[in-house]
């Protein structure tokens, strides 16, 4: 059966190629917002849509590019199964598989369950030649040839036009519960956070905010009674709510529209107040902080700490959003880009100026 | 460029102990764990720095030398295999662990620590480094990282890949270049995700950061025996889909069984057509009503017999015989040849009927071994090398084996790598711009391929004598299955 959506992405991307044409890559236009500013043709991946294939019992899903993140939830919620990752829709029922690869973000659940790129099984993608090739596949390990497609998750489209999507499924936890504690400094709710994750509890969320710590706990019955027994505080049974509001950046605290900085850093990071109100998520591994610091200072301490920082949004977008990379990696970079685009045309400028 | 005066060149930095070069010592570096391919090397160069191993690198792409990496050489798809006019650069002299973060919950290591000593140095801790390799004892961290080494453990808790958190690399060019680190992500490029497999053919690594987890509370084994195969590959569908994640599943039919209780004497059940080892951890309670819930399954599944282990000491006595595998059909073949194939579990029934078609057309026997949970198969094929042709023979049935896997929307390996081993099933499995793809990849970190050159990732030429020989067999493809 001639797969019409993506001969029609084959052909744009071919013609761009011979042209030297740039293409900015759209799939459900949530993450609009994110990296520098794209410029370039649009390329709408939001038509080509579909579950191609879905078994339970083998917790695999694939699907095309332009399938709603909504859409695959809702199937897996049938069968008690989720996506590991809790990727942010930042409310639009419009985001895509293909975007949600692309920007590599990820919820709440990340350091316990992992990120995008450990769910992605395989790819099928167009390169900047407008070639149609796949990598990896539906099983849950496979070397055959280089990782081509975890490289796919994060890059944002820079490295090819994602296609269809192959990810690691997992049944959602038979239990959930959410507590809430007092911590006036977010340094006594972090050191917490890395006490406990190195416990075997049943984890799979901590955050604090404003004096308020949040522990939510997965697993069964048992672990979750007595890990909530040994964490204290009280049960915040509106807590479902809050996970989902924190994934997609729906809590007050992200309403604000001065810039959003991302620090990404090592879970115990002490890195001092920062001069601005923080959000602290992922036990401590990603801190959010909105208005007032200097972006640049704030990059140059975190970067001392192992970590790196990102002007998520409401920044200037003409600037360094993504931290800049040492000379020897930025020339890897540069060269990895030119060895799937050699041509330039997606989404150039989009991670970093000059590529 | 000849032997002695290569050596001179990394004699200049390196101690004598540092440089092999006369052929009796060569020898235990001509091969790594597939010991059916050997080949001397010009030289072996042993570093015990990173400084060392950048200034080894600059002399070969200045002298234009092929670079193999080795670690442990415990490799089962010939992946260090010598070049013939190139040096083996072995990391096995750099095995420190470096420092230990237990609140972070890291550790930064030496690329030829082995595997195991990393658990080892952070017991104490109540940590653990997850995959585990049933080669854990002597594998090295670097070889894990070059080839995604997977484990007995990895249906839970994932693979190489999804354990690292950072790594130092050397390039051909000298450079040391640091990917990842301690925080969970990185800016730019998953660079991470692409070093973890690409065996030794685009950089050195030189430093791994590991995750380690949180020793589970608690653990138990459960044994299910089965007079059909086909029945213990549906129970185990039937525990994932009733939302169960074992911490390992693993399967062996009626030949490996009797290989392994003979030698082990584990309690399987000899007459057996297959057993189910399944591993249940988590906080006690849980595991208590899971290992419920499991019995239940295999029960209702047709299990014969199934066992609980009642203690830690009859838990290792079940998996003794399990990890004893390999060694055991050793005991009962002259040599023997394990293949890597992974398939969507599914067609688990259909493909081991065929791979016992296959044994009957090539006239060797093949005992099956598997880790279940994932799909991870590993036919071992029992042959003699002195008998003339033997050899051959099994290569093509592993070839046969592994064009089914693909068929039927696997791999042709799960986790042991390509090496020099699969090249050929490689053009089977990638069509030509996927592979020039492959190649483009490699020249943007290496564009002399003098890291592990010939391995991996075959070349136009290579394919295009493997279709010429393998033309017979193009026809079985299932036109209804995606090679996906
Ligand atoms: C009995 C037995 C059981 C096994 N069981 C398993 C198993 O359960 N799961 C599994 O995954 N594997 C298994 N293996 C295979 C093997 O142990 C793994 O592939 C292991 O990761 C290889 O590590 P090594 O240090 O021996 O690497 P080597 O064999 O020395 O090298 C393997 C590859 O890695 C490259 N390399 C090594 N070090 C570096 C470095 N520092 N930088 C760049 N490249 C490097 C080499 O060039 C080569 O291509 C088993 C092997 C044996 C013999």
């Amino acid at each position: 059966m001639p797969d019409h959506t993506e001969q029609r992405l084959q052909q744009a991307v071919q013609e761009a190629h011979r042209n030297t044409q740039p293409l900015n890559i759209i799939g459900g236009g949530s993450k609009a917002f994110y990296g520098r500013e794209a410029t370039g043709m649009p390329l709408h991946t939001a038509a080509h849509r579909g579950v191609v294939r879905y078994d339970p019992a083998e917790l695999v899903l694939s699907a095309r590019a332009g399938t709603t993140v909504a859409e695959v939830e809702a199937l897996l919620g049938k069968e008690n199964q989720m996506l590991g990752f809790e990727p942010p829709r930042f409310g639009r029922e419009t985001a895509t598989l293909g975007g949600m690869v692309a920007a590599g973000l990820a919820g709440p659940r990340r350091p316990y369950a992992g990120a995008v790129r450990d769910f992605v099984l395989g790819v099928k993608i167009l390169n900047g030649k407008g070639e149609i090739m796949r990598f990896g596949g539906e099983v849950m390990k496979n070397v055959a040839g280089f990782d081509l497609a975890r490289l796919m998750a994060g890059a944002m489209g820079a490295l090819g036009v994602v296609l269809e999507i192959s990810l690691r499924i997992i049944p959602q936890p038979p239990v959930e519960k959410t507590l809430v504690l007092e911590h006036p400094q977010h340094a006594a709710a972090i050191a917490l956070f890395n006490r406990l994750a190195a416990r075997p509890l049943p984890l799979s969320a901590a955050a604090w905010h404003a004096g308020e710590t949040r522990l939510r706990l997965s697993g069964g019955a048992e672990g979750v009674k007595r890990a909530a027994e040994a964490v204290g505080g009280e049960e915040d049974v509106a807590g479902g709510q809050f996970w989902q509001r924190l994934r997609d950046h729906e809590l007050p605290f992200f309403q604000d529209q001065r810039e959003l900085l991302r620090v990404s850093a090592p879970p115990a990071a002490e890195l001092g107040a920062l001069d601005a109100p923080q959000l602290v998520d992922w036990g401590g591994a990603q801190r959010w902080l909105v208005g007032g610091a200097d972006g640049e200072a704030v990059r140059a301490l975190v970067a001392r700490h192992g970590g790196h920082v990102t002007r998520f949004r409401h920044g200037d977008r003409r600037s360094a959003i993504f931290q800049p990379l040492a000379a020897p990696l930025h020339a890897l970079h540069l060269r990895l880009k030119r060895a799937f685009d050699p041509a330039g045309i997606l989404n150039p400028g989009r991670l970093y100026r000059d590529w | 460029m000849n032997r002695q005066s290569l050596s001179r060149h990394f004699r200049q930095f390196l101690p004598r102990t540092s440089v092999i070069d006369q052929v009796e010592s060569l020898r235990a570096y001509e091969c790594d764990g597939l010991s059916a391919y050997r080949q001397l090397p010009l030289l072996v160069v042993l570093p015990e720095t990173v400084e060392q191993v950048r200034r080894a690198l600059r002399v070969c792409r200045e002298l234009r030398v092929p670079v193999v990496s080795r670690g442990a050489g415990t490799g089962l798809s010939g992946g260090a295999l010598p070049h013939a006019q190139g040096i083996v650069l072995s990391l096995a002299k750099m095995n420190q662990v470096l420092e230990i973060d237990p609140i972070n919950r890291t550790a930064r290591v030496q690329p030829g620590v082995r595997n195991l000593a990393i658990s080892e140095a952070v017991k104490h801790l109540g940590l653990f480094y997850a995959p585990d390799p049933s080669s854990q004892i002597a594998c090295s961290i670097g070889g894990n990282v070059a080839e995604n080494a997977g484990g007995v453990h990895c249906l839970k808790y994932g693979l190489t890949v999804h354990n690292i958190a950072g790594l130092k690399i050397a390039t051909i060019d000298g450079d040391l270049v640091t990917l990842g680190g301690a925080a969970l992500d990185s800016a730019g490029f998953d660079l991470l995700a692409l070093m973890v497999g690409s065996e030794g053919m685009l950089a050195v690594v030189v430093e791994v950061t590991v995750k380690l987890l949180p020793c589970p509370e608690s653990a138990s084994v459960l044994l299910g025996a089965f007079n059909a195969v086909e029945n213990a590959a549906d129970s185990v569908a039937s525990v994932i889909a009733a939302g169960i994640i074992p911490a390992g599943v693993e399967m062996m039919d009626n030949p490996a069984i009797r290989a392994a209780e003979d030698f082990a004497g584990a309690g399987y059940p000899r007459d057996a057509e297959a057993i189910l080892l399944c591993e249940l951890d988590g906080a006690e309670g849980d595991v208590g009503e899971q290992v419920g819930q499991v019995r239940e399954i295999l029960r209702r599944h047709g299990a014969a017999h199934i066992r609980v282990a009642a203690d830690p000491v009859e838990r290792a006595r079940l998996w003794s015989g399990r990890k004893g595998a390999f060694p055991a059909i050793g005991r009962i073949s002259p040599d023997y040849y394990c293949i890597d194939g992974t398939i969507p579990r599914r067609h688990l029934g259909r493909v081991l009927t065929e791979i016992g078609r296959l044994s009957g057309e090539y006239g060797l026997r093949v005992a099956n071994v598997f880790h279940a949970g994932d799909g991870n198969l590993h036919p071992l094929i029992l042959y003699d090398a002195a008998r003339p042709g033997e050899l051959q023979r099994t290569e093509e049935l592993g070839a046969r084996i592994l064009e089914l896997c693909i068929e039927v929307g696997g791999t042709i390996t799960g986790e042991h790598g390509v090496g020099v081993e699969k090249i050929g099933s490689m053009c089977v499995q990638f069509h030509p711009a996927e592979r020039a793809q492959f190649h483009a990849v490699r020249e943007a970190f290496d564009p002399g391929r003098l890291l592990n050159p010939g391995k991996a990732i075959p070349t136009l030429a290579r394919c295009a004598e493997h279709n010429a020989m393998h033309v017979h067999r193009g026809r079985t493809r299932f036109p209804d299955i995606e090679r996906f």
